[in-house]
């Protein structure tokens, strides 16, 4: 038994550290939040030169083949460092569709893209308030042509291509995943104000634009179940790192700030705070690395372990970006003080891939699944 | 990263199933099974003798304490091995409770700083299970304040070089029935609280030990209070350095905060079970949102102390200590389980108030757990010291200003409720 990262993977964890600490500083996150540029260009060709961005592609496409652990390791330390880039629509969310159910001719086309950062894809899948089911889905395509409106699509402005969850006119059932290119004629894309201007996110609109089949018809839901407990667990490592540079904020101030004569990190109000602040990230490091062992391994444990990950890493990325404002006390609600980045990030990574209640919904279904998949072993002879 | 066994690890496993198999005290499967929290489970027999035999026959077949040295009669074993026995103890392991503080906390201190002698002596039946030991630290005036304690040791004036011992322990648990006490107490009033302090073990059937219980809260008898007076000791059953007390204890908490934390039950899997049983408005209660909702958030939880029992076994077996960070093991398991027995009951609606286990939804566990879970929340260290604990020796904020911190013991004011 073995319930942490390899020697190698901690090598890779400092390498991605240093290149991040060099090229995302504070300053680079504020450059997208109050620039133009809705990315940092210049950080994600560097990621891809890194080589980190087909770290879990195979080399066949153009990756470096290695596993999901490495992707997890990359994840935390693009969480704790903000890097505002789009990583996760393109790497977890768009090239792990492609993995799943992607021909050999759109792996060929797309991956090597994806992997050198010279392509970006998305996955487009709200569009309305609420949760999003097979139900509430109303974007169609028709015989090859896609037609509605995603929002909000992450990404959405700057993406190549979009994986886009539809309704088929071929089939009373089920979702359908298409392939869209996003620079043609028949695709409108808006940029949306969000709570997260370091992340952008965008208005999809497609008029009869041409849309390539990615699996089976009405097969679609099944794999974007799939993709997104992978995802989840990726996104849960980013709020670890996220929770823990927040709360190392607020340790660090609460020892420099003098109030009444004392650093402010020795009144006992403040230390429990942060001490509960610790133990929800020690919980949801615990958990993520649950999620990471059922990802790398393909366990059947996967659903439950991507959940459980997911849900207790919303919970601590919260919890430590709303009280590291609190220990800040004024000066961490000033636009000056990085505390708000974190804030906004914590809870926009709350609510991707669905939020939290959610999430909750789907760990007690999946653990009820399992107990009663447990339990119907047990009675067999 | 990965759960599986190495084929040395499949081997062991294999082995230590099969003795079981062959030896466990299967006639005691059903009450083990239906132990609700707080209760031994044990009632067709002694529960003291059945704890004894199970932990005889484990050490005859080498399966005691496992990971101390052979010569001290353990296994010689690593943390890998001793979680593979736990997993496979299963049910047996409540049998072993009468042994956690012998073994989590006693031991290890005797083995730590006991001369060779002491540690022959005392190791070999104590794994065994023939003795059992208890803590006698906490005084009534000495709780989170511990290096305040008042029980004096004063050298006898008849030049053997032994120890008179006066005073007054609480919360002892086990002291009914344990052979031995490991003792701290106050040998120099004269200096600083934390330097006065000696760590001394003698025997519980030595004349002047009175051992009183205490009634609980729940109604219980666990805990007890313990008089000593002129209570002789032999120099020779002392721990450590005179005035080297503090640091002898440190040795115990810590193994405390790891042998309580990482064995600390949630009830979840109890609280699920009920939920999948258990109908609101006709229907399954899991099916309800809200419910879904807690039951997430206890989940969580559970499985987030489970893997971060895991993740420290993984550095133990890598050879690091066990640090300040594992109090977060009963820190999280007691608010929990307290938190998830009153929302158990709230289920329950008005009959949420039945004890009764006949009469009571889940045989009363529920209830049996919010009585007794306060005391989760106290016993080796309140949730505020451990905390404190987090802030200033993981995070490395500053300690509580501390009034008496020059003081010598003597001129520290001190008032605490005596019962």
């Amino acid at each position: 038994m073995n319930l942490d990262f390899s020697e190698d993977q901690y090598l890779l964890r400092n390498t991605v550290r240093r290149f991040l600490a060099d090229r995302c500083p504070p300053a680079a996150v504020r450059a997208v939040l109050e620039g133009v540029e809705p990315f940092d260009r210049g950080l994600y060709k560097g990621l891809a030169e890194l080589g980190v961005l087909g770290a879990a592609i195979p080399e066949a496409y153009g990756g470096m083949g290695l596993g999901q652990l490495e992707l997890c390791v990359l994840a935390e330390e693009l969480g704790r460092s903000l890097a505002p880039t789009p990583v996760s629509s393109s790497i977890y969310l768009a090239s792990q569709f492609l993995l799943a159910a992607g021909s050999e001719a759109q792996k060929t086309r797309l991956l090597p893209g994806l992997a050198r950062g010279d392509l970006i894809g998305t996955f487009a899948f709200a569009e309305s308030a609420g949760r999003t089911t097979p139900a509430s889905i109303r974007v169609v395509v028709n015989d090859g042509h896609l037609s509605g409106i995603k929002i909000p699509v992450p990404d959405g402005d700057v993406a190549d291509f979009a994986v886009v969850a539809a309704r088929d006119a071929d089939t009373s059932e089920g979702v359908s995943l298409v392939i869209v290119e996003l620079n043609g004629p028949a695709v409108t894309h808006q940029v949306v104000e969000t709570i997260d201007p370091t992340r952008s996110q965008a208005r999809l609109i497609f008029k009869d634009a041409r849309a390539e089949r990615l699996g089976a018809v009405g097969g679609g839901w099944r794999i974007i179940e799939q993709v997104l407990d992978r995802a989840a667990v990726l996104i849960a490592f980013e709020q670890v790192g996220g929770a823990d540079r927040a709360l190392e904020m607020a340790r660090d101030y609460a020892l420099d700030r003098m109030a009444f004569g004392r650093p402010i990190g020795s009144f006992q109000p403040l230390k429990h705070m942060m001490a509960d602040m610790y133990v929800s990230a020690t919980l949801a490091r615990s958990n993520a690395y649950y999620g990471a062992w059922a990802l790398s391994t393909g366990n059947a444990e996967l659903p439950v372990a991507a959940a459980t990950a997911r849900v207790s890493a919303t919970q601590a990325f919260q919890q430590c970006a709303k009280n590291n404002i609190q220990v800040h006390g004024g000066m961490g609600f000033t636009w000056e003080f990085d505390c708000h980045l974190y804030y906004r990030r914590a809870n926009a990574l709350g609510l991707a891939l669905g939020s939290l209640s959610m999430w909750e919904d789907l760990l007690v279904e999946r653990l009820r699944r399992q107990a009663e998949e447990l339990a119907s072993r047990a009675a067999r002879p | 990263m990965n759960f599986d066994d190495t084929p040395s690890e499949a081997a062991f496993r294999h082995q230590v199933r099969a003795w079981i198999d062959a030896n466990a005290p299967v006639h005691l499967a059903p009450e083990l099974r239906n132990a609700s929290f707080g209760h031994s489970g044990v009632e067709s027999e002694d529960p003291i003798q059945a704890s004894k035999a199970w932990q005889k026959r484990k050490a005859g077949a080498g399966y005691a304490c496992l990971q101390w040295p052979k010569e001290y009669g353990g296994g010689g074993l690593g943390p890998i091995e001793r979680v593979i026995w736990i997993e496979e103890e299963g049910i047996y392991a409540a049998l072993t409770r009468l042994y956690n503080i012998g073994h989590g906390m006693c031991g290890p201190t005797v083995m730590a700083w006991g001369s060779e002698e002491n540690k022959r002596r005392l190791l070999p039946p104590l794994a065994a299970g023939e003795t059992i030991w208890c803590q006698l630290f906490s005084e009534p005036a000495a709780g989170s304040d511990l290096a305040g304690l008042r029980t004096r040791a004063e050298r006898a004036s008849d030049g053997s070089g032994d120890w008179i011992v006066n005073g007054q322990k609480i919360w002892t648990s086990l002291a009914q029935h344990a052979d031995y006490g490991l003792l701290l107490a106050r040998t120099d009033p004269d200096v600083v609280k934390h330097k006065g302090l000696t760590m001394f073990f003698l025997g519980m059937q030595s004349a002047g030990v009175e051992i009183r219980p205490i009634k609980q809260a729940n109604g219980q008898l666990y805990f007890n209070e313990v008089y000593l007076t002129n209570v002789r000791i032999p120099d020779s059953q002392r721990l450590g350095a005179i005035g080297q007390g503090w640091e002898v204890s440190l040795t115990t908490l810590m193994n405390e905060r790891l042998s309580i934390g990482s064995g600390m039950p949630t009830g979840f899997p109890e609280l699920f079970a009920y939920c999948l049983s258990a109908r609101i408005d006709g229907r399954p209660a899991i099916d309800d949102r809200m419910v879904r909702s807690r039951l997430a958030g206890f989940a969580v939880r559970a499985s987030g102390l489970k893997y971060t029992a895991m993740r420290s076994i993984t550095a133990l077996s890598k050879g690091q200590l066990p640090g300040p960070e594992n109090s977060i093991g009963k820190l999280v398991a007691g608010t929990t389980m307290q938190e998830l027995a009153m929302f158990a009951l709230d289920l329950q609606g008005q009959a949420g108030v039945l004890t009764d286990p006949g009469e009571a939804a889940a045989a009363g566990r529920f209830q049996a757990m919010l009585l007794r879970s306060p005391a989760t929340r106290i016993e080796g260290g309140t949730d505020e010291i451990l905390r404190n604990i987090i802030a200033e020796r993981v995070l490395g904020l500053p300690g509580e200003i501390r009034v008496d911190k020059n003081m010598p013991f003597r001129d520290i004011p001190s008032r605490g409720r005596a019962r």
